[in-house]
């Protein structure tokens, strides 16, 4: 274990250096052209056995990577905002055919208007696409995820492709001290990529073929199952992980001080770092307040986050994402666990921090301070000129 | 040699491959229904050329003892076979 002092984009390329992709295949788009970079050097330098391709977009991104996936190696890719939403169909390709890819987005806003800055509207668009999205709160994260996710993506019942989502320019350009583990400590973590999914000459095998109407729910219902079995995968990874790295990791959310709260802020991605000062700066002054950070989205943490804010008076969620003409996606998502669970809880959605506009602690006390209020409202914070 | 084709389609969801991928030679569905024209091979006048097979978009001509045949279960109708046939070995029907 040596600690480094790295940006999210790096604090990835060093997780991923360690999983040894055999192949790496990306098209540069800021926030996320870091990662790549770092790749392509420490493929340069021999620091890492890669094959890394140059292509011409990210449609061909991800289509490269599952050409690798389907001779049966490790693959990654990273991009952000139009550059996913350009290789949006070929994101339904991969969990479809069940290639498990691995891809780092860098959260960015999605034009117009044109903005290279965070939000999360780009993978939240792509929610539906059959991917695991799991969401950073920072650098450590963010490397501890890049190892994690191959593992979870690759396991036989699983075989789902994985995307870690950083916060752009908030996560992938800031800067923090992170512990990097050894490529020993990573090869016990890690297995090699075995997959029965792949060109064989010893087995050969027909690939990514059509099913029509009388069997065609019949695959898209296994892909469900597989994307569902991810939550034991994710769960299996986490143990295995702490007992060769000694950092714990909680599945699909993450509880602060949510226990006795009686409003509980439900939100996800770098934001939360903010949101847990917050809480206790609330709590000194005695007010219960709680944090729930969604770590993954897909699954979906129907039943943590139920458990998790039983005893609270009213919730609220706070995402970098709308749903024109609805809500935020995520609160959708909550409010549906909620109801399964038969639980009855005043809830609002904050939408803020679109194309980068920052969210202050005093906007998060606000939004602790408005919970005691009458719910169920959707809230853009930091528009202006409106009156309460 | 015309690829064997999957004699049974799956019935229960256990026979559903976890991936889209199968053995070689099993196939999900045959795709031809949209045909409305067949090319027919006139085996006495095909010199055993190939650029039917060469040019076939489908892959479905294949070799049969130095001539062609054709795989209806995929082919399209496409008529490429046929304009490309010098020795006029191929023409095409009306489907019934």
């Amino acid at each position: 274990m040596a600690k480094k002092f790295l940006s999210g984009n790096e604090a990835f390329a060093e997780g991923i250096r360690l999983a040894r992709p055999q192949v790496i295949s990306a098209y540069p788009i800021t926030p996320q052209t870091i990662v790549v970079e770092r790749l392509s050097e420490m493929v340069e330098d021999g620091s890492l056995e890669s094959e890394f391709i140059h292509v011409e977009s990210e449609h061909s991104a991800l289509s490269c990577a599952m050409g690798a996936s389907a001779v049966g190696a490790r693959a990654f890719t990273a991009t952000s905002s139009q550059g996913l939403l350009y290789m949006a169909e070929c994101l339904t390709y991969a969990s479809g055919g069940r290639f498990p890819i691995v891809m780092m987005n860098a959260n960015r806003s999605t034009a117009l208007p044109w903005n290279i800055y965070g939000d999360q509207r780009d993978s939240i668009s792509q929610l539906d696409c059959g991917w695991i999205q799991a969401y950073a709160v920072d650098a450590q994260e963010a490397l501890d995820l890049a190892l994690m996710s191959y593992y979870i993506a690759e396991q036989k019942g699983v075989s789902t492709p994985f995307m870690a989502n950083l916060d752009g320019f908030v996560l992938t350009h800031t800067y923090e001290v992170v512990d990097v583990p050894t490529q020993g400590q990573a090869d016990a973590f890690l297995p090699k990529f075995e997959t029965e999914n792949k060109l064989d000459l010893a087995h050969p095998r027909n690939l990514g073929f059509s099913a029509g109407p009388a069997h065609n729910t019949a695959f898209k219902y296994k892909e469900h199952i597989g994307l569902l079995n991810a939550a034991k995968a994710i769960t299996e990874a986490e143990d295995r992980f702490a007992k060769i790295f000694g950092r714990r990791y909680t599945g699909l959310t993450e509880s602060y001080r949510t226990e006795d709260a009686d409003y509980i802020l439900i939100t996800l991605g770098s934001i939360a770092g903010l949101v847990k000062e917050t809480v206790d700066n609330l709590r000194e002054k005695g007010e219960k307040a709680g944090l729930l950070r969604i770590r993954y989205l897909r699954p979906f943490p129907n039943e943590e986050i139920a458990d998790a804010v039983s005893n609270a008076k009213a919730i609220a969620v706070l995402e970098k994402d709308i749903s024109f003409g609805n809500e935020g996606t995520v609160y959708t998502n909550v409010n549906s666990a909620l109801q399964k669970a038969g639980l009855s809880r005043p809830t609002s959605n904050y939408i803020g921090g679109l194309g980068g506009r920052n969210i202050s602690a005093e906007e998060i006390k606000s939004i602790f301070t408005e919970l005691k209020k009458e719910q169920s409202q959707v809230k853009f914070i930091g528009i202006g000129g409106e009156e309460e | 040699m015309k690829p064997y084709l999957r004699d049974k389609a799956p019935e229960k969801l256990s026979e559903i491959p976890d991936a889209t991928a199968y053995e070689a030679g099993y196939l999900v569905t045959k795709n031809a229904g949209w045909r409305n024209i067949r090319p027919v091979i006139d085996k006495e006048k095909c010199i055993g050329c190939l650029q039917c097979y060469l040019h076939c978009p489908d892959g479905v001509i294949y070799k049969d003892s130095g001539k062609v045949s054709v795989d209806y279960d995929f082919c399209k109708g496409c008529s490429i076979c046929k304009k490309i046939c010098k020795p006029g070995a191929i023409e095409m029907e009306a489907e019934k």
